[in-house]
């Protein structure tokens, strides 16, 4: 297998070509840029799409316009533009349509800063655009994943007909580590529900209107089933030293590996910790959650956030365990050693 | 009985309008709207230049929000104002379709100013049929930024002031000021004459599209008798006397003939190719320096490397990384990113390891490499006990603080000045590591070197500047 050490932006972008991407449309900002920047540069050299639109709404749209001419595209952006994003990807949402987004979330409100941080959690994972939708969520910590999952979320997108955002921070997509590539490229077929400018895809028609009450709420009753039926098939995570834990740590990208790092010292002096690591925050892996708090005393979630994810656990807990949460923000990111210092301060207390 | 078709419904048209909800024969448009018109006139085009199965209409928010019940070909509807983003996502998509962005006044000059400003100035091959009806139908009759001044809506009640909400925007001159635009025109529905004008400026403009040769725009001055409160000859004299006044017709900008067709890449599926562009190579990973001569230390490194911006000290953490991926370890590099390097300093954090890595960030360091003297100042601190701490003496003029570590003094930039570039000092670096921890094995320093240096003399050079770091140590152990 091809090996490359990569900066996980750029794997995202190797990913999703691999992944038989044929257009990108996006606008730069800083930690995503990379992304944008080695789109403009390999796309073109496969005979792909790459257009730096006037902004991110512009760009959403322009996937809107491709997904529904059956072209398997993505953009890419850190917090202040995936709020713009925000009415493209409902409107995507409503209409089903497939592509690709990367969140590349960086320290907010408003302009915040450049520094890592996981505060766009709700906007992404709960759904900041308007209507009754829900987007699959993946959550890579590597820069394996960033290629992995930019892959997944291309099949899963045209699997369910939806968005996937592929939620990561400034570090994740900052970090270069050594990326695994597969070596055969992916190419779509042809979708049934799609425009291909010929006759006989004519009369597909790509729109979220439904104009009557009934048969709006028949289109989200449809809907709800889907994310229900995602719900059931399409959950994953990652468990560490969980079976035999008296306390078990929750985290996701960037600081689910500083959490490793807590956890294997840790574990050197004997303590029982261990580490659940969401990989789709939505689906969000509740049920295992639950199963999970059967048997410990308590959870610590960690999040460079004021507590976003923190509110899915507890709603899985539904107070059955006692969780405990340790955040940073404003792109501050907590040490392995600052989150001992929490968890050994909970344990005494 | 015997008769004669004279005037046919477009094919263009769905006969009757099934996607439409109650009445199926009729459309949605109010009597002696515009709106009609201007649909009538895009179907024969479409018919004329035989173009219905490579259409994709898109249609906007606005009273035309359901152009797609009419137009039996693709179609897509969009957000308000989005329009021409769309129509862009879908010719990129489908180079050999034809595609329509169909836009009010409200939707085009005002909520989608910027996308229509940037599809013209892209040249994107589509055609954009502007209906300026003065106002905005759909939501009841409020002003648009083409209402006229005085004219009053329902958001300017005592009419528009350009005082309170400036002037109307004249967008076919505005696009013409473009370089890209290649047919736009300002047409009118008041009269037959000018009826015929527009039919004939629709079909130019489709003919551009479908002849390649780039973005077209027909800014239509239509009727809109509900939004003004006219019947609809009334609304007719309104149009030739009020707006065509304030609305010149006529072409503004027509480069068709001098324009060459465009046409876009084809798309390369050839899995070969494509691993070949992406640079994607299996490399040769295995173990080459000898692991058990390595130092308790040095196993699985983590380093802090710090220095100014320019020193390269962000490039000596990438090798170290490419040097650890090659001997077959996990490695991490995380840069200290944005305006911070701009001028100012710049720190890496790496990490070499036999296990999965957990945290990149190296909060507690085995190896601190100080380009400069703040950089010791600030990271000597996170070395553990027994860590090597490497200091470029030629920029510090301070000992460490530290007594309970390994420490490795060297003029680095004094060094790399006398090998022929201050460029290589972190090379010079890089050879006392290594000389020191014997983490990696020369070759695989060599081969990475080489991967990333196309330059011999460069190369060369860099490798000299390793030799001197190496002897460095070497001398004083
Ligand atoms: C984001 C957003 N803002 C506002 C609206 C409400 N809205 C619907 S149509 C319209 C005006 C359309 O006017 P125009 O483009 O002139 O088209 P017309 O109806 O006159 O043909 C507005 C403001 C909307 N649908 N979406
Ligand atoms: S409101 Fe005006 S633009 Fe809308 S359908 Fe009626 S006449 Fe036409």
């Amino acid at each position: 297998m091809a090996k490359e050490l990569i900066k996980g932006n750029v794997a995202i972008v190797k990913g999703a070509l691999l992944a038989g991407c044929e257009a990108y449309f996006g606008y730069p900002i800083t930690p995503a840029s990379e992304i944008a920047e080695y789109a403009s540069l390999l796309f073109p050299k496969l005979g792909r799409v790459f257009i730096q639109a006037e902004s991110e709404i512009a760009a959403i749209n322009m996937i809107y316009g491709a997904s529904g001419a059956g072209a398997r595209c993505m953009t890419a952006s850190s917090g202040p533009g995936l709020s713009l994003k925000q009415e493209g990807i409902s409107y995507c949402a409503g209409a089903e349509l497939p592509c690709v987004i990367a969140d590349i979330m960086r320290g907010g409100p408003g302009l915040g800063n450049i520094g890592p941080e996981q505060g766009d959690y709700n906007q992404i994972v709960k759904g900041g655009g308007h209507g009754n939708y829900r987007v699959i969520v993946l959550a890579p910590n590597s820069g394996q994943e960033m290629c992995d999952l930019t892959m997944l979320g291309f099949e899963l997108a045209d699997k369910w007909r939806s968005p996937v955002i592929l939620l990561a921070d400034g570090f994740t997509g900052q970090m270069m580590e050594q990326v695994d590539f597969p070596e055969e490229p992916v190419r779509s077929t042809r979708k049934s529900w799609a425009l291909y400018a010929d006759r006989e895809s004519k009369h597909n028609l790509i729109t979220s209107i439904y104009l009557s009450h009934a048969d709006l709420e028949a289109h989200n009753i449809k809907l709800q089933k889907k994310y229900a039926r995602i719900e059931q098939e399409e959950v994953r995570f990652e468990e560490l030293n969980c079976s035999d834990a008296d306390v078990v740590m929750i985290a996701y990208g960037i600081t689910s590996r500083i959490c490793r790092t807590t956890m294997e010292n840790a574990r050197e002096q004997g303590l029982k910790i261990g580490l659940f690591r969401p990989r789709t925050l939505f689906p969000f892996p509740s049920q295992r959650i639950a199963e999970l708090g059967q048997h410990i005393k308590f959870f610590l979630t960690v999040e460079c956030s004021n507590g976003q994810m923190l509110h899915d656990v507890r709603l899985a807990l539904n107070g059955t365990c006692p969780v405990e949460f340790y955040g940073r923000m404003g792109g501050e990111v907590p040490s392995a050693e600052e989150i001992f210092g929490v968890l050994t301060r909970l344990l005494k207390s | 009985m015997e008769y004669q078709v004279l005037l046919e419904k477009p094919k263009s048209f769905y006969q009757n309008y099934p996607r439409k909800a109650g009445n199926i024969e009729v459309t949605h448009y109010c009597p002696g709207c515009g709106h009609g018109v201007a649909h009538k006139y895009i179907a024969e085009a479409l018919d004329r230049l035989d173009l219905q199965d490579r259409t994709v209409l898109i249609s906007p928010v606005g009273c035309s929000v359901f152009a797609y019940y009419y137009f039996d070909v693709g179609n897509e509807q969009a957000a308000h104002g989005r329009a021409p983003a769309l129509a862009t996502g879908v010719k990129r998509a489908l180079p050999n379709s034809i595609v329509i962005s169909y836009q009010g006044d409200g939707d085009l000059a005002a909520i989608g100013t910027a996308e229509i400003i940037h599809a013209a100035n892209r040249g994107e091959q589509i055609t954009v049929i502007f209906i300026n009806n003065a106002i905005y139908g759909m939501t009841g009759g409020q002003m648009a930024p083409t209402t006229l001044e005085g004219q009053k809506t329902s958001t300017s009640p005592l009419g528009r002031n350009p005082a309170n909400e400036g002037f109307p925007i004249r967008m076919a001159e505005l696009l013409a000021t473009l370089e890209a635009p290649v047919y736009v025109e300002r047409v009118s529905l008041h009269d037959v004459k000018n009826r015929n004008k527009a039919r004939q400026a629709i079909y130019k403009a489709l003919k551009c599209q479908k002849d390649r040769k780039g973005f077209s725009m027909v800014e239509i001055l239509s009727q809109c008798p509900t939004g003004w409160k006219m019947d609809p000859p009334e609304s007719l004299k309104w149009v030739a006397e009020k707006m065509v006044s304030y609305f010149p017709l006529g072409v503004k900008v027509d480069r068709i003939d001098e324009s060459e067709p465009v046409t876009r890449p084809e798309q390369i599926w050839d899995p070969e190719v494509i691993i070949r562009n992406l640079g994607l190579v299996t490399l040769d990973i295995r173990q080459r320096a000898d692991r058990s001569a390595i130092a308790e230390i040095h196993r699985n490194p983590r380093f802090k490397i710090a220095g100014f911006g320019g020193q390269g000290v962000l490039t000596m953490g990438i090798i170290l990384a490419a040097c650890g991926m090659i001997e077959d370890y996990n490695v991490a590099w995380l840069p200290s990113y944005g305006p911070e390097m701009r001028g100012g300093t710049a720190h890496c954090h790496v990490t070499i390891s036999s296990k999965p890595i957990g945290s990149p960030l190296v909060s507690s360091s085995t190896v601190c490499i100080a380009m400069n003297k703040p950089s010791q100042e600030k990271f000597e601190k996170e070395l553990v006990p027994g860590g090597l701490l490497i200091r470029n003496t030629s920029m510090i003029d301070v000992p460490p603080a530290r007594t309970d570590i390994d420490v490795v003094s060297i003029p680095a930039a004094e060094m790399a000045t006398e090998i022929g570039s201050l460029k290589v000092q972190n090379m010079v670096i890089l050879g006392a590591y290594l000389e020191k921890s014997k983490l990696i094995h020369p070759e695989t320093l060599e081969m990475v070197l080489k991967g990333m240096l196309k330059k011999a003399a460069l190369l060369d050079m860099n490798m000299k500047a390793l030799e001197a770091g190496r002897e460095h140590v070497r001398k004083n152990a």
